[in-house]
């Protein structure tokens, strides 16, 4: 069976060029729009992978982020989490938020690929 | 990342942003300390930068980097935002925009010399903060140069606490190590708590690896990538005889690595977005076909009505059922189009922002109805008469602020856009608190243009509509704000190409108010459909107020006084026989419709009503569009063709009992 991964961005674009890519790779991909729709997708739904964008309105990637965590039943769920900044300090936030890696944008398909199949461990 | 459809949907995309990013940025100039706004401007900023670079924008994303940089720094308290700020910024979304319009071309040297000046302009915004440093180039981390390659490596490694419980799966790892080459894994579990004091999603095991495999460090440590600096990691190279020296504990076995073919196979998802883009043309073309099938309908429903055999009365059954569907349909088709005028309003800010700043006067624009609905035809038609209009209250309409202030008024000036729904119509406004329009101005311009007379005599309505002529312009100079070849005959064309109205309202000294008043929807009107002679007219159903039978005394008078008594009230009317010259007599028991617009009515005496229909408007030909009394024409039932009344034009045609009758030929209004 394909591992399932939510994706969470407020950028359609951004999440269309995901889908293509995680999907082409044989993973089920569904989308959420920012934050709010992302935590609750997550909790009534079951992912093997989140991979979620820091910046959105109504609720942020972090905020998502930690509120995952809170819940018991979305521990040990990878979240990896998108971010354009070169700040070492967001990165350690997320972490410390309950992040389990970043991809740094841009990137491309195979990159986006081999964070999945990393985190994933298939 | 590739993907043309991406890419063009990320096009969109950077349009709403930029004017995401454009409307936060304005209400930052209003408040300086909007958090809230200054957020907004940074969010929209950060995805334009980081989805451009994604989809090969590299001149967008490098461009935005630079404005990010600024409202991050704001956003943190670095620096403060300022007036000069929020203009650089509005002026680099400018340029933003170009850049994504001509992502494919070359940047002109002119693109790239401008977008070098916002940048300076930018700089310029930000020095006087502190730390205001230039931008920093990015560099990566470099990495420990490391010498030479060992033939392996002795990976020893333990999870930070809680690495578990961040999804962080210890099984991957190995994985990835054994992609690297054959591994011989060992598991240290002598950290493992005694069972009362064993937390599960704890990871209190510890590996020794040996990888047998010429690879770099690098190569190593990126296995461990986001952990690297939390977690306990020993990496010592191993010569060619190293490979058994360390003693066997327990042993794990990773699953060997699975071939990705066998993932290859991902079963269909289904979307799951809450709105969808549609292309205009789409709609246009959808609003087409349901126009066709509402005329159709109406030819099935008139052969159904025939006969009263078993077979026609379930014909009209079916006939009455898709009847029912046709008209949800071509309702639904209508709400499709329906956009809220906010999205038209919000363009306006800009331009009144801009305006402000180029006539040095105080302007501030207010909004009303933004959530009104109207046919994305109308939004799109109306955006750049409004824009006129708005720039004429600018312009003439409003004072300077020493003025105001001399008139007793408040410095700031205020224009007014709103719109609301009513009944069938969209009453759209302009409307500012200026000066007012100078009637005697007006005059004196039309006489020296020779539009009129010097002694004509002209009510007050009459001397504003003079504005409306072509190439009229009160305007003493010709400004770059106004004086662009379109006037406000113009205006009035578009409005009257929508089949809607225009009113102005003006005080002198109080302000202006234009008026437009537009139909809801284009595509289809409910109409009445009358008999003069042996034509068929259809009447949009909008306007018409009630029928009344003409009195027999009336009936008899033709071209006598044409007053009729509705309760108490003198309405004109017209004997729709005699514009249209029917060469038939007139019947005995002739109708009034009474239509209506605002204020105005009037009654068309017509020999029959035939009852409403459902029209799907066509244009007149070039030929006869210069028809005034017409509208447009429709296809009937029994696919002959019935012109539609243009409704305004008769009004305008009539009398009106406020001044004294005189009678006015159709012609001369049309």
């Amino acid at each position: 069976m394909s591992a399932a991964i939510l994706t969470v961005d407020d950028s359609a674009s951004l999440r269309m060029a995901i889908r293509a890519a995680l999907s082409g790779a044989g993973y089920a991909v569904t989308e959420a729009g920012d934050g709010v729709e992302g935590l609750s997708k997550a909790t009534s739904g079951r992912y093997d992978l989140i991979i979620t964008d820091l910046n959105m309105p109504r609720m942020d990637g972090l905020t998502m982020i930690r509120e995952l965590r809170r819940n018991p039943g979305q521990a040990g769920v990878p979240i990896v989490f998108l971010t354009t900044e070169s700040d070492e300090a967001i990165k350690a936030q997320a972490r410390a938020a309950g992040a389990t890696g970043w991809l740094v944008k841009p990137f491309d398909a195979a990159q986006l690929v081999k964070v999945a199949r990393k985190v994933l461990g298939r | 990342m590739s993907g043309g459809e991406a890419a063009e949907a990320f096009v969109l995309e950077a349009a709403d942003l930029l004017d995401q990013v454009e409307r936060a940025l304005l209400d930052l100039g209003r408040d300086l300390n909007d958090r809230a706004a200054i957020d907004e401007v940074f969010r929209g900023l950060h995805t334009i930068k980081g989805s451009g670079a994604m989809f090969g924008f590299a001149a967008l994303a490098g461009f935005t980097h630079h404005c990010e940089t600024a409202f991050d720094r704001v956003r943190k308290g670095k620096a403060p935002a300022s007036v000069a700020l929020v203009h650089a910024v509005l002026s680099a979304c400018d340029h933003m925009r170009a850049l994504v319009a001509h992502r494919d071309q070359p940047q002109t040297t002119e693109q790239s010399a401008s977008g070098q000046a916002l940048l300076a302009a930018l700089d310029t915004a930000m020095a006087g903060s502190p730390d205001a440093a230039p931008a920093v180039v990015e560099t990566a981390p470099t990495a420990p140069a490391d010498d030479g390659t060992p033939t392996g490596w002795a990976i020893r490694f333990r999870l930070p606490p809680g690495a578990m419980a961040n999804g962080t799966n210890p099984l991957a790892l190995l994985q990835e190590l054994r992609e690297l080459g054959p591994c011989t894994v060992r598991l240290d579990r002598s950290e493992l708590p005694p069972l009362d004091r064993f937390v599960p999603t704890e990871c209190y095991l510890g590996w020794d690896v040996e990888l047998a495999a010429a690879v770099s460090r690098e190569q190593v440590e990126d296995v461990f990538l986001f952990i690297l600096d939390t977690m306990e990691l020993t990496l010592t190279p191993l010569g060619a005889t190293a490979a058994a020296a360390c003693p066997p504990s327990a042993e794990v076995s990773a699953p060997a690595a699975a071939p990705v073919a066998e993932e290859a196979s991902a079963k269909p998802v289904v979307r799951t977005q809450e709105s969808v883009r549609v292309q205009a043309e789409r709609l246009d073309e959808l609003m087409n076909r349901v126009g066709e099938l509402v005329i159709a309908q109406s030819r099935l429903a008139q052969l159904a009505a025939r006969g009263d055999h078993a077979e026609a009365v379930m014909l009209r059954a079916v006939s009455e059922d898709i009847d029912r569907l046709s008209s949800e349909l071509r309702d639904t088709t209508m709400a499709l189009r329906m956009m809220p005028m906010g999205n038209l309003f919000g363009r306006y800010r800009r331009l009144v922002f801009d305006l402000a700043q180029e006539t040095g006067k105080a302007i501030a624009l207010v909004t009303e109805g933004e959530a009104t609905e109207v046919d994305k035809t109308v939004i799109d038609r109306l955006a750049d008469p409004l824009v006129h209009l708005i720039r004429n209250s600018c312009d003439h309409g409003l004072e300077t602020a020493a003025e105001r202030v001399a008139a007793g008024k408040s410095a700031t000036g205020q224009i007014t856009v709103s719109a609301a729904q009513s009944g069938g119509e969209v009453i759209v406004t302009v409307a500012d608190d200026g000066r007012g329009i100078d009637r005697a101005a007006v005059r004196a311009k039309a006489v020296a243009q020779g539009l009129i007379a010097e002694d004509a005599a002209l009510d007050d309505g009459e001397v504003l509509q003079l504005i409306f002529h072509p190439g009229f312009s009160t305007a003493a100079q010709v400004t770059r704000l106004s004086g662009r070849g379109v006037g406000m005959d113009v205006v009035k064309k578009t409005v009257e190409g929508l089949r809607g109205t225009i009113r102005i309202e003006s005080e002198r000294g109080q302000g202006t108010r234009m008026k437009l008043h537009l139909p809801l929807t284009l595509a289809i009107v409910e109409c009445m459909l009358v008999r003069v002679g042996a034509g068929r007219y259809a009447i949009p159903l909008s306007a018409v107020e009630e029928c009344l039978q003409l009195p027999a005394h009336e009936a008899a008078g033709a071209g006598g006084r044409n007053f009729l008594d509705v309760r108490g009230e003198l309405v004109p009317f017209l004997r729709m026989a005699e514009i249209f010259h029917s060469d038939r007599p007139a019947e005995l028991h002739q109708k009034v419709v009474i239509v209506g617009s605002g204020q105005l009515r009037v009654g068309l005496v017509v020999d029959q009503i035939i009852g409403n229909a459902q029209t799907v408007i066509k244009p007149l030909s070039r030929f006869h569009a210069g028809v005034g009394a017409f509208s447009g024409a429709t296809i009937l039932g029994d696919g002959t063709v019935a012109l539609i009344l243009d409704v305004a034009q008769l009004l305008a045609a009539a009398p009106q009992p406020t001044r004294p009758p005189h009678d006015r030929a159709l012609g001369e209004a049309a």
